[in-house]
């Protein structure tokens, strides 16, 4: 670890360990040292996080698509106060289990679930549907906002329902406020506050996806589901938006999907990797990293698979 | 130099490299036939459009009078006596609103629940026949038991009493039915323009704990706007050219003849007529026999036609702008309460 940066106070208590199948004895710490340790001066300044708590959890979910068992048997802690990055390869289920999380899954058609999984310890299908998606809220792999105006992007997420009569939103000036609150926490206030009434389909795909990052972050959720959310952007515009993911985390609960394990590395405060379905191992950044503990892991880190 | 042809000097000015030419002649024979009738087919297509708007144009001009627009018309042998075509234009614009007014809203809500819902998916089937057998049936099918149904004594106070039961002619009647013939056309584009958006637009709606309907009021329904109008202009372009229901269902009387005392109500239980029976009567086929009114009149439902026809170029074109918005002028939809 960097000296120069003291770890965050973690006060967790968990009361199952994330399901891990049981390492094998190996005392190994080679290739995939290499990159975490070339890497390690990349990971941007991160603030002091004040308090951790647990918010979310997967209990052995089993996640399936028609006959396909997409995600087999994960137990995952999601909380406040870090970045949970889920990394693996194409097709290992990560996205799947991050889309299960506020019940996106159930837009596919024959999409199947088994297991649990709680949003402050109570199970996610006790809760209304769209109450749950406006707690847990998600950003998607291409920026998406609708077709109208930078405020009414923001100011759609916020109405309980249907939003007040007009196509154009009466601009009160609690809407005012909370879209200005929305945009400045997503970064975006200092490039769009001038004129809010332009097109967000004008924007850069940079400022586009961070548009919606505002609107995800507007009604105030409390967990923030990322899809491989800088895929589609320039390095630039990704290393805008991992800032942005840093600093959010001591207000939001954020799980991440990337492919891309430098930026796993950047932003996460925990790591999980998925195999096939499977959650091969889970730790601290750190520590998955430099030491993983499973050859699985250590290979993809490495680059052999994926 | 390689590098030169590549990188050009701020200074020069870019030159453009013409693709390389593909000559028709070295094309196989069967090619070019192939080519050569497509052509001309084309053009003959062309040329009889031309023909049809100039000639018209041509009658029309010669006959069109600023009084035809203003005159009622009057049963009269005499052309200086027998009037103008001010109530078959009214006609045609009152049954061209009750018609659409109908139409745009329930057609926009099928549209929907096929694209969006679609369940169960037998009866998503089911609306889907039933649509297609709308666009298909001849219209004066739909008229004929339009005339069946609303000339039950019941159904008076939509058109007018009579000896046995209602008469079944009005401008209500013939608008419902006209209804009919426009749906298919507003389904149509509302469905496939629905089917083109993409679903990361509904995913990002739901992950923001947005209801279906909600998604469709607020995002689907304005992203598509332009197709949406588009269909409903289409629709209305078939309503005004519509002879048959108009014949069956609005008397075709000369003028427009209100029934009861209530203002508008009144005009809307009559009779009536519109430009396509006018133009029709008043043709050497019809009664009137005045076919110069008859082509100045044609002349005016032509124009009609063409200037819905132009205003569907624009919004469709409108949609692919990449801020998909249309000029105000166009903003038809606006018509339609609740569609906006």
């Amino acid at each position: 670890m960097d000296p120069l940066m003291p770890p965050p106070v973690r006060r967790i208590a968990i009361d199952r360990d994330p399901h891990v199948a049981a390492p094998r004895p190996a005392g190994v710490s080679n290739g995939a040292a290499a990159v975490a340790g070339g890497a390690a001066q990349l990971r941007t300044a991160r603030p002091e996080v004040t308090h951790v708590s647990e918010r979310m959890r997967t209990e052995a979910v089993w996640l399936a698509y028609g006959e396909n068992w997409v995600v087999r048997d994960v137990t995952l802690p999601v909380r406040q106060g870090e970045v949970l990055a889920l990394i693996g390869a194409s097709g290992s289920g990560k996205t799947t289990l991050l889309r299960s999380m506020n019940r996106l899954t159930e837009i596919t058609e024959g999409a199947a679930r088994s297991g649990r999984i709680t949003l402050d310890s109570r199970d996610i299908y006790e809760l209304e549907v769209n109450e749950l998606r406006r707690r847990v809220s998600m950003v998607f792999q291409q920026p998406n906002p609708f077709p109208m105006s930078i405020f009414d992007n923001v100011v759609y997420a916020l109405a309980e329902q249907a939003p007040a009569r007009g196509r154009r939103r009466r601009r009160t000036p609690e809407l005012e406020q909370a879209a200005e609150e929305a945009l400045r926490r997503a970064g975006l206030w200092e490039e769009v506050g001038d004129d809010l009434g332009r097109s967000a389909l004008k924007l850069s795909g940079g400022q586009q996806q961070r548009l919606c990052i505002a609107r995800a972050l507007a009604a105030r959720p409390e967990v923030l589901l990322l899809d491989e959310p800088c895929s589609a952007l320039d390095p630039i515009s990704t290393a805008t938006i991992e800032e942005l993911i840093i600093g959010l985390r001591e207000t939001v609960a954020i799980v991440i999907v990337t492919h891309n394990l430098q930026q796993a590395f950047r932003v996460a405060d925990h790591v999980a990797f998925m195999h096939l379905g499977e959650l091969i191992e889970y730790g601290p950044s750190s520590q998955v990293f430099d030491r993983p503990a499973r050859e699985q892991t250590r290979d993809y880190i490495s680059g052999a698979f994926g | 130099m390689a590098t030169a042809a590549i990188s050009p000097s701020p200074g020069e000015a870019p030159v453009a490299v013409p693709p390389p030419r593909d000559r028709i002649s070295a094309w196989p024979i069967v090619d070019r036939l192939a080519y050569l009738l497509c052509w001309v087919t084309g053009i003959a297509l062309c040329l009889i459009a031309v023909a049809i708007v100039l000639y018209m144009f041509v009658k029309g001009i010669a006959y069109l009078r600023p009084g035809l627009f203003i005159q009622s018309p009057s049963p009269s042998l005499h052309q200086t006596q027998s009037g103008g075509f001010r109530d078959p234009i009214e006609g045609t614009l009152i049954v061209t609103a009750i018609g659409i007014a109908i139409a745009a809203p329930i057609g926009v809500g099928i549209a929907a629940w096929l694209s969006e819902y679609g369940r169960p998916a037998s009866l998503a089937r089911v609306v889907e026949s039933a649509i297609e057998m709308l666009a298909g049936a001849p219209s004066i099918v739909l008229a004929i038991f339009g005339l069946l149904i609303f000339s039950k004594g019941f159904l008076s106070f939509l058109s007018q009493e009579a000896a046995e039961g209602a008469l079944g002619e009005s401008f209500i009647n013939a608008g419902i039915v006209m209804s009919l013939i426009a749906l298919p056309l507003v389904v149509g584009s509302t469905r496939a323009a629905l089917a083109q958006v993409p679903d990361r637009l509904r995913e990002a709606s739901y992950a923001l704990g947005k209801t279906r309907i909600t998604t469709i009021r607020y995002v689907l329904l304005p992203a598509i706007r332009p197709s949406m109008a588009s269909g409903i202009v289409l629709g209305m372009g078939r309503i005004i050219g519509d002879t048959a229901i108009v014949t069956i269902l609005l008397g075709a009387s000369l003028k427009n003849e209100p029934v009861g005392g209530a203002p508008i109500l009144s005009t809307l239980r009559g009779t009536g007529s519109t430009l396509t029976t006018y133009v029709y009567n008043n043709s050497p086929a019809g009664e009137g026999n005045s076919h110069e009114k008859a082509y100045a009149a044609a002349f005016v439902l032509l124009m009609i036609v063409l200037a819905l026809n132009a205003i569907v170029t624009r919004l469709t074109r409108g949609g692919e702008r990449p801020e998909g918005r249309t000029g105000r002028v166009f903003q038809l939809w606006r018509l339609v309460p609740g569609l906006r």
